[in-house]
């Protein structure tokens, strides 16, 4: 175990090496984690231009939000594992309310507001700085215990005792 | 009439439908794009390292499923109906089934619905074997170029 993180800053950069930096995907859509607390997350997605659905509007294609909101809704979930466990997306549903305005960073904000020993409930929301005027609106349901090694990413919520 | 559908009739009278991604920046980065070669419209998410979200299975990124399978369903729209705008989407669901392994995924969609406005779109993605999906979705779209709503592409 490593040794207690003190600051904020020590957990989020924590949290970034391990849902951002060391899952390809994540590291490839440049995700950054901007807050992390006991089942809560939240990532910051930048605009660029290959994100782009429509290159006459330059509005993001619906893709690197389903990716985001799938990865903070999972980042949520392992805020709440008191014991690592591996875990996998059950179902994601993503309502889309309104486009991204070109250029600007979109946050995504997650919860976790239900853990059984099987399931784990979450709520996200993407947006431009303004939870009241979503982007997007997501529901996600993970599978607790499912095969495989636990990944780091997973364990977090024991290593940082968040 | 957008530079999307300009592309489309381009392609219809070429036939290589794989052309339709290449107006599209997000499909030309995730490696996503439209396939006929069987005479079914399928559309095949190409394999590669930034696609991964576990690196200790190794797996697919499940966000990446869920978009190649909007993408699909984009994709079907356009070609196998006779929209005259690029269709919105308005929410998608995606069960995700089987971890998918780092290899191409391929998907089919259907219209479930075909309404005057909206259109209920299915989708299932796969990878070896079709009869083990990794991966299914369901999503409606806005298909009247009046509607507000927020254009999907």
């Amino acid at each position: 175990m490593s040794k207690p993180l003190t600051t904020k800053e020590e957990r989020l950069a924590l949290f970034q090496e391990w849902f951002s930096d060391t899952i390809p995907h994540s590291k490839a859509l440049g995700l950054k984690v901007i807050d992390a607390r006991r089942g809560f997350a939240s990532m910051q997605l930048e605009w660029r231009e290959e994100f782009v659905g429509n290159p006459e509007t330059g509005v993001l294609a619906g893709g690197p939000l389903t990716a985001m909101l799938d990865g903070c809704c999972g980042m949520a979930v392992a805020t709440m594992l008191k014991e690592p466990m591996p875990f996998a997306t059950l179902d994601l549903r993503i309502d889309y309310a309104k486009p991204a305005t070109p250029g600007k960073p979109v946050i995504a904000e997650a919860e976790c507001y239900r853990i059984t020993s099987s399931v784990a409930f979450t709520r996200a929301f993407a947006h431009h700085g303004d939870p009241k005027d979503p982007i997007a609106a997501a529901a996600g349901t993970f599978m607790l215990g499912t095969k495989g090694q636990v990944t780091r990413a997973q364990s977090i919520g024991k290593e940082t005792k968040i | 009439m957008s530079a999307l559908l300009e592309r489309l009739a381009e392609v219809r009278k070429s036939g290589d439908v794989g052309r339709l991604a290449e107006a599209i920046p997000y499909a030309r980065w995730m490696k996503i794009a439209p396939e006929n070669g069987t005479g079914e419209l399928l559309t095949r998410m190409r394999y590669h390292d930034d696609l991964i979200g576990n690196t200790f299975l190794p797996a697919i990124h499940g966000g990446t499923l869920g978009a190649m399978l909007e993408m699909t369903a984009i994709f079907h729209l356009l070609w196998e109906t006779e929209t005259e705008t690029v269709p919105k989407i308005v929410n998608i669901t995606v069960d995700y089934l089987r971890s998918a392994r780092p290899v191409d995924v391929i998907a089919r969609a259907t219209v479930t619905k075909q309404g005057r406005r909206m259109v209920n779109v299915f989708a299932e993605a796969w990878q070896d074997d079709r009869a083990k999906p990794v991966a299914t979705a369901n999503a409606h779209f806005l298909v009247k170029s009046s509607d507000d709503a927020p254009p999907s592409l």
